[in-house]
């Protein structure tokens, strides 16, 4: 007599292939690597590919819409800002900005962030107690507050927002990476090469570090989304890049009064970072679901 | 399959059970045709290696297989001859806890941790009973009591993580009694405890038995718990049973080739040993049986007509075997 | 359990004391901080007059002392632009954005909740596809652009809502939804991971032997352990939150502290910024230590550890 097992509950531990097997069976999330090479691309070949200089003004072109509109043309074929400056090659530009922001200031916060979290799980004991309380105090921080003091004190530049960001991040990397290091350290083959005599940095640089690198690949991917929105907000407020430099953030603030006639001054550039992101957290989830799918919180 | 001493209905009588299920890597047939009946009073010990379909024939006793893959349950599972496989899911979970009990491997995983031990021992206490308030506490310490659980009122308002493996198994068997059941499944049950503790809890489980009546199936890996705890055995190979019967006449003169090679390969105190014998190969992927006997690629007895999936064939009155060996020429 | 809220606030002292030093040598590091205070017009000799007028002539760990003691008692400083004591603005702004923000919470919880359990339970149908793209939506859109195109839709377009300020419960829709939109969605992924590896524990496995309803399976047995990620993450979503919430006020001009800092550094206040920076924090200080407890509540494993 037949019954569907689909009533009653339980999973069964079904036994997974390794992990490589995974990544050939699965295939490659091909719409966010392109987004992401494309705009990668743009940021490096921006001044080739612009149909304009981005910071040149002209009063007569001002607010012209999209091609696509009958009183666009292509010669500016997203249209241009209220000082009549072509949107495209703003865009383009404000892609430099967003990227190397979210590159450099993931790096500096992952670098820093997982040596933090290396340390303190392989010494354990006081030395963590000490390195988690910062850890946790640091990453309930919100990140705008520090940014706008620095904007307000020191002004608002480039290196303020990766500063700032950073200084923040950085915990989230601990956090994990220690978590992940106290895990290995329980296993025997850490056991072993200390046994053999092996020092600190020996055992943390050859044998924990290559073991964390896989969460590492998919915190950094994932934060980078994140960075590039802080960092369009910061310069949205106006504590982030400052103008004349095109970034996304400050270009929709622009826009913002002019929502009704010329939309597409805030639109696309908003547009722009929303591709931006989504391609950086579906590549991040991607990647997390195959190199280490236990990383589901994150 | 009748004992000719016993004229008892069976509590549990299964019927060719067969669990397949529909993974991305194939069928997998966990449990493919099995047949046993257990009575009241009676211990069933089920045994075979990992993944020989022992844990996965208790689930789907109770119904309790993978939701996640589809795949089929068919058979007939007769709790004292009602079917189980015909029920609903509401009517299961009238029946599971209350009928049929079980006892889970790992016990630091199998309690709660943000619950009280009281409040998991009202709960169904609570379901079965229709207790309330002061009785139904009453209820639960005495359920603790049964168990050999010291100041179990105490005990009530302790949280898992404060219990000791040991007591988190008895715990759970209090649990399980508390209905109490007409069988109960006891899942490897002392496989994560302490050497020491394992005998008491097996002594507790007996003790058990003989007060409520109830039959047990006792799945293990190790003989020598068969060989205190159950009157009858069935030993899995791939989702089978490959060879059934007394306890006593099994560790005596088995009969099939794989019962015979789980049997070497127990070292025995006082013999003399070279080396430990091992089986020879590695169990089959479920998902791939081969047509004929499942056992063939490591069978040292190995002949053509293997190639055909033998049927279960009787050896002596409460004893089967399957295997052409044992098939008369 | 005393120990454990006592070495948490202890923490949280810690953390706003090692704030407000650097808050107080940002500001004199980056050279006089007279410049910030005094207009531009302001001659040598008021420089010296309000140097002594203010103490900025003291040893520096004497004003950080002075600064942190007014601090304490409320007293900020004047706003340059407003001309009115700093913590004046504050008790006007505060109110209106503790209740976006609770209005926020409201509406994130209230969807994250049934949507990351259902998400869970119902694996692989179109719930838990819904969820699965909320989820992934709420972290990559830009909220104040979302805002915009809301205020300029909803509200300029289709008049359905108020485009800003404040003026009953319909004008806290658009501003409380974008800021929880965020919160929403990571919760609720948080949710969904949460219960699907406790769906598949052995605790749960031996509830439903026991015969347990599977709805009290689920909410119940199940739930319960699947908050304790979410809460253990639930103070770094307020952090979100608190960021959030200053950009939305900015787009939907809602009079709290958010839209406060915003002016504070289009006319580079310092002493408004430096206020709502440390009464943010110390916000957020306090909503850690609740969910701290609230940690503790849930999971009695903490409660007795140590």
């Amino acid at each position: 007599m037949r019954v569907d097992p689909m009533e009653g509950a339980t999973a069964l531990p079904v036994a997974e292939p390794r992990a490589w097997g995974r990544l050939r069976d699965r295939r490659l999330p091909v719409i966010p690597l392109g987004i992401i090479t494309m705009f990668v691309l743009v940021a490096v070949l921006a001044p080739l590919i612009s149909p304009a200089d981005p910071e040149e003004q002209s009063l007569r072109h001002r607010f012209r819409p999209p091609v696509w509109d009958e009183r666009g043309s292509w010669q500016h074929p997203l249209g241009t800002d209220r000082l009549g400056r072509d949107m495209l090659s703003r865009i383009f530009y404000g892609s430099r900005v967003s990227l190397t922001a979210g590159v450099v200031t993931v790096l500096l916060a992952s670098a820093f962030g997982a040596a933090v979290g290396l340390v303190a799980g392989y010494y354990g004991g006081r030395m963590d107690a000490v390195l988690m309380r910062l850890t946790d105090a640091t990453m309930s921080f919100p990140v705008i507050l520090l940014a706008l003091i620095l904007a307000v004190t020191v002004g608002p530049s480039f290196a303020n927002v990766v500063v700032a960001i950073a200084v923040i991040l950085w915990a989230r990397y601990a956090r994990v990476i220690r978590g992940q290091v106290l895990t290995l350290m329980e296993l025997d083959f850490i056991a072993q090469a200390r046994i053999a005599g092996a020092g600190a940095w020996r055992v943390i640089s050859r044998h924990l570090l290559p073991n964390t690198l896989n969460t590492l690949v998919v915190l950094v991917t994932l934060q980078i989304g994140y960075v590039i929105i802080v960092e369009a907000s910061l310069s949205f407020l106006g504590a982030g890049i400052p103008p004349p430099t095109p970034a996304w953030g400050s270009m929709i603030a622009e826009g913002r009064e002019f929502v009704t006639s010329a939309w597409w001054v805030s639109f696309f550039p908003g547009l722009a970072i929303l591709l931006v992101v989504l391609a950086f957290n579906l590549l991040g989830d991607w990647l997390r679901d195959t190199l280490d799918p236990k990383l589901r919180q994150l | 399959m009748t004992s000719p001493a016993s004229a008892r209905p069976p509590v549990i009588e299964v019927r060719d059970l067969r669990t397949h299920l529909v993974t991305r890597w194939g069928t997998v047939k966990a449990v493919d045709g099995v047949s046993f009946a257990v009575r009241e009073g009676e211990t069933l010990g089920l045994v075979g290696e990992s993944g020989s379909g022992k844990s996965m024939t208790c689930l789907s006793i109770v119904r309790l297989t993978p939701r996640s893959v589809s795949g089929l349950l068919e058979g007939t599972v007769r709790l004292e001859g009602d079917d189980l496989l015909t029920k609903s899911e509401r009517e299961m979970q009238r029946i599971r806890g209350r009928k049929v009990a079980m006892i889970l491997q790992d016990p630091m995983s199998s309690l709660n941790p943000v619950f009280s031990i009281g409040m998991q021992m009202r709960e169904p206490v609570a379901a079965y009973h229709g207790l309330r308030g002061a009785a139904l506490r009453r209820r639960a310490a005495e359920l603790l009591a049964s168990v050999r659980i010291p100041s179990p009122e105490a005990r009530l308002r302790a949280f898992p993580h404060q219990l000791s493996g040991g007591m988190r198994q008895r715990v759970v068997g209090a649990m399980a009694i508390a209905a109490p059941p007409r069988l109960l499944i006891a899942d490897e049950p002392t496989t994560s405890l302490d050497l020491t503790i394992q005998a008491q809890y097996l002594g507790l489980l007996k003790e058990l038995q003989e007060r409520h009546h109830f039959a047990m199936i006792f799945v293990t890996h190790n003989l020598g718990i068969v060989a205190k705890m159950c009157e009858r055995v069935a030993v899995m190979y791939a989702g089978r049973i490959v060879e059934m019967g007394p306890v006593r006449e099994i560790f005596t003169s088995p009969r099939h080739p794989y019962t015979q090679a789980l049997l070497e390969s127990v070292p025995r105190l006082g013999a003399k040993l070279d080396r430990l014998t091992a089986i020879e190969g590695q169990p089959p992927d479920l998902a791939r049986l081969p047509a004929g006997c499942a056992f063939a690629a490591r069978c040292p007895r190995v002949m053509d007509r293997c190639a055909e999936a033998p049927p279960e064939l009787a050896v002596a009155p409460g004893h089967t075997s399957r295997c052409w060996l044992q098939a008369p020429a | 359990m005393i120990r454990f809220v006592l070495s948490r606030v202890l923490q949280s002292l810690v953390a706003l004391a090692i704030l407000s030093v650097v808050v107080f040598v940002l500001a004199r590091a980056t050279g006089d901080p007279l410049h910030l205070i005094l207009p531009m017009s302001a001659s040598e000799e008021d420089y010296a007059y309000a140097r002594r007028y203010l103490g900025l002539d003291r040893p520096y760990v004497e004003q950080y002392f002075s600064f942190v003691g007014k601090a304490v008692m409320g007293d900020f400083g004047t706003s340059l632009r407003a001309r009115r004591p700093v913590s004046e603005l504050i008790r006007e702004r505060l109110p209106n954005s503790l209740r976006l923000a609770l209005f926020a919470m409201c509406v994130s919880l209230s969807f994250a909740f049934p949507l990351g359990v259902l998400a869970a339970v119902k694996k692989g149908t179109w719930i838990d596809r819904t969820a699965q793209v909320i989820a992934v939506l709420g972290q990559s859109l830009p909220t104040f652009w979302v805002a915009i195109v809301l205020v300029e839709f909803v509200a300029g377009r289709l008049q359905w809502l108020p485009a800003g300020g404040i003026a009953g419960f319909a004008s806290h829709i658009l501003p409380g939804f974008t800021v929880g939109w965020v919160v929403l969605a990571g919760m609720m992924r948080l949710l969904r991971s949460g219960m699907l590896e406790v769906l598949d524990s052995e605790y749960v496995k031996l509830a439903r032997v026991k015969g347990v309803v599977e709805r009290r399976v689920v909410w119940l047995h199940a739930l319960k352990n699947a908050l304790i990620p979410v809460v253990t993450f639930a103070g770094i979503y307020f952090a979100i939150l608190v960021t959030t919430a200053i950009v939305v006020e900015t787009v939907f001009a809602w009079p709290g502290l958010g839209r406060l800092a915003y002016e504070g550094i289009s006319s580079r206040d310092f002493p408004v910024i430096q206020a709502v920076v440390l009464t943010t924090a110390v916000i957020v200080a306090v909503v850690n230590l609740g969910v701290d407890l609230l940690y503790a509540v849930i999971d009695p494993r903490i409660r007795h550890a140590r």
